[in-house]
């Protein structure tokens, strides 16, 4: 019998599963590839499970509990996520993240409890993940609460970067303890881990919820990296490979939103986003100018051209196939007609796109920014629902308004700019919209879904 | 298993292939990348497996159980919800010519 150790094949399957994941991730970068992208990717998922599951030689009871322990979280895993609307998506992937961290951090405690990891380096690495692997997990289920609207408020007070700075440094000095005893006992461990939870809740509690997409980018890549550690701790290749390619491309992405949002990372963890802006949007005078719906559903008959920018307003109100209906009437009276996204429009970037596909808007009729911003010149029609900040030409011009110098979409420059809002207030951020009160802005206030179908009406009753 | 200095040659590489391979995402694949690349951190659950597998008292079984159950809910909800968004994306292309998956 040639000697192939249950070990050797484990390894193997790790192997093909850490080349799946990569081009999984790559595949995953084109809209025609993306599917087949995390279908191979879940290939290399089963088949690393599969073979941890066939030779990790348990004993019977432990075996019994994996498999069960498997069989909970996957199910109900799998039937929430088959359910959830695709407009809470991103609280659903705070959700999954935060599970990820917290089981990063729970390979470290079995580690750190059991104390006879002779290695000093595989103490200090299990120590390490299990610090980010628990403050992404509290983190992540405060940016769940949220988005999914159980906390609705953020909680500040004075002196509350000194607190959190006071728990980081006492978790780092609990977390020294822990790596360098090789059994610091009980309490000294669990004490690590319930800091490092509170700095979590801490940390995310004040930030403010248009912040939230760049701390659930920042919490993934955090997970991963305490993937990659807890890898190290467990010798295993495939933990430390696909942790660390996540990690990475996670940074990635947060500064790819931050940067889109004109905002450092530091300044969204640490800044109060939202305080300021009483001062800041004062430059804001003159008075909302509101339209009927059939009034603005005969404008928009007769235009040529119109851009549809959307927001999160949208979302909320589920106006997703309502809009496409509207834009394929405007197509069939023969105006040209195109979708603007924000980076930031929405809760993540690219939200807006999944819900844009959803309700069948084929991706050649969506513009990003860059391609879209020169095209609102030669506009008839800008029509924003329930878009905000994105469009507020202060970002441009008022350089004591909290978003100034963030890149917007110049709506302002259409020759009409039609806002589908809620009510007369201020957005989500707080921040007063210099493009309501313009001259060739007219507001049509109401739920995104109800003006919608309006508008339709108004443009059949057109011709 | 594995050294300690090939394990940072492994880190080094896995890090500079992530940033490679998410520099070339359009923005319109950010969300559902995002939640491929949570998908993928849901590895962890083999740790986790092990980790459970290993454990020989009652607190250490309580702590592998939870962390299992948290690895698979990563990993099985991550997957399912990825494999939502990016069905949705059609081209007007693939659309005219009647080649439209379900959803």
């Amino acid at each position: 019998m040639p000697a192939v150790s249950t070990e050797t094949l484990t390894q193997l399957s790790y192997l093909v599963a850490a080349a799946l994941f990569i081009l999984g991730l790559k595949r995953m970068s084109s809209p025609a590839t993306a599917v087949s992208g995390v279908r191979w990717a879940g290939v290399g998922m089963l088949l690393a499970t599969l073979a941890t599951l066939a030779f990790m030689g348990a004993s019977s009871f432990n075996l019994m509990l994996v498999i069960g322990a498997i069989s909970v979280g996957g199910i109900v895993a799998w039937v929430s996520g088959k359910r959830v609307a695709m407009t809470d998506m991103p609280q659903m992937i705070a959700l999954y993240n935060g599970m990820g961290g917290g089981a990063a951090a729970a390979i470290a405690a079995v580690a750190l409890y059991r104390g006879t990891e002779a290695n000093a380096v595989h103490m200090a690495m299990a120590t390490i993940g299990g610090f980010i692997g628990a403050l992404s997990f509290s983190g992540s289920l405060i940016a769940f609460a949220k988005l999914q609207g159980l906390i609705t408020k953020s909680i500040r007070f004075g002196g509350q970067k000194f607190l959190n700075l006071a728990i980081l440094l006492a978790t780092a000095a609990l977390g020294v303890m822990v790596a360098s005893g090789a059994n610091s006992g009980l309490p000294v461990v669990s004490l690590f881990f319930v800091l490092a939870l509170l700095l979590g809740i801490a940390m995310t509690l004040p930030i403010g919820g248009a912040d939230m997409p760049v701390v659930i980018s920042l919490y993934n890549a955090l997970t991963g990296l305490a993937v990659g550690f807890e890898g190290f701790v467990l010798d295993n290749a495939a933990m430390i490979i696909a942790g660390t390619v996540v990690g990475a491309a996670g940074t990635l992405l947060t500064q790819l939103m931050a940067k889109a949002m004109n905002r450092s990372l530091g300044n969204v963890l640490f800044s109060n986003f939202g305080e300021t802006s009483a001062a800041g949007g004062g430059g804001v005078t003159g008075a909302q100018k509101a339209i009927e719906a059939s009034d603005a559903g005969v404008m928009m008959a007769y235009s040529q051209k119109i851009i549809i920018v959307p927001g999160y307003g949208l979302a909320v109100a589920q106006a997703q196939h309502k809009v496409w209906e509207l834009a394929q009437l405007l197509i069939e009276h023969g105006a040209k007609v195109r979708f603007a996204i924000h980076p930031v429009a929405g809760r993540m970037p690219g939200h807006m796109n999944v819900l844009l596909a959803e309700a069948g808007v084929p991706y050649d009729l969506i513009s990003d920014l860059d391609e879209i911003n020169a095209e609102f010149d030669t506009a008839d029609v800008a029509l924003i629902i329930g878009a905000n900040d994105v469009v507020n030409p202060d970002a441009r011009t008022n350089s004591g308004s909290p978003i100034y110098g963030m890149p917007i979409l110049n709506a302002d420059k259409a020759k009409n700019v039609i806002v589908i809002k809620r009510g007369q207030g201020q957005g989500f951020s707080g921040i007063d919209n210099a493009l309501f009160v313009l001259d060739q802005t007219r507001m049509l206030y109401g739920d995104a879904q109800a003006a919608v179908s309006q508008l339709i009406q108004g443009v059949k009753a057109a011709g | 298993m594995i050294d300690g200095v090939i394990a940072l040659y492994i880190f080094m590489l896995a890090a500079f292939t992530g940033y490679e391979v998410i520099s070339r995402v359009p923005v319109i694949l950010h969300t559902p990348l995002m939640s491929g690349s949570n998908f993928v951190h849901g590895i962890v659950l083999v740790g986790a497996m092990v980790a459970l597998a290993s454990a020989d008292s009652t607190l250490l079984r309580v702590i592998g159980v939870i962390g299992v159950i948290l690895a698979a809910g990563n990993a099985v909800g991550g997957y399912v919800v990825t494999e939502r968004m990016l069905k949705m994306f059609v081209s007007a292309g693939k659309k005219a010519a009647g080649i439209k998956k379900e959803h």
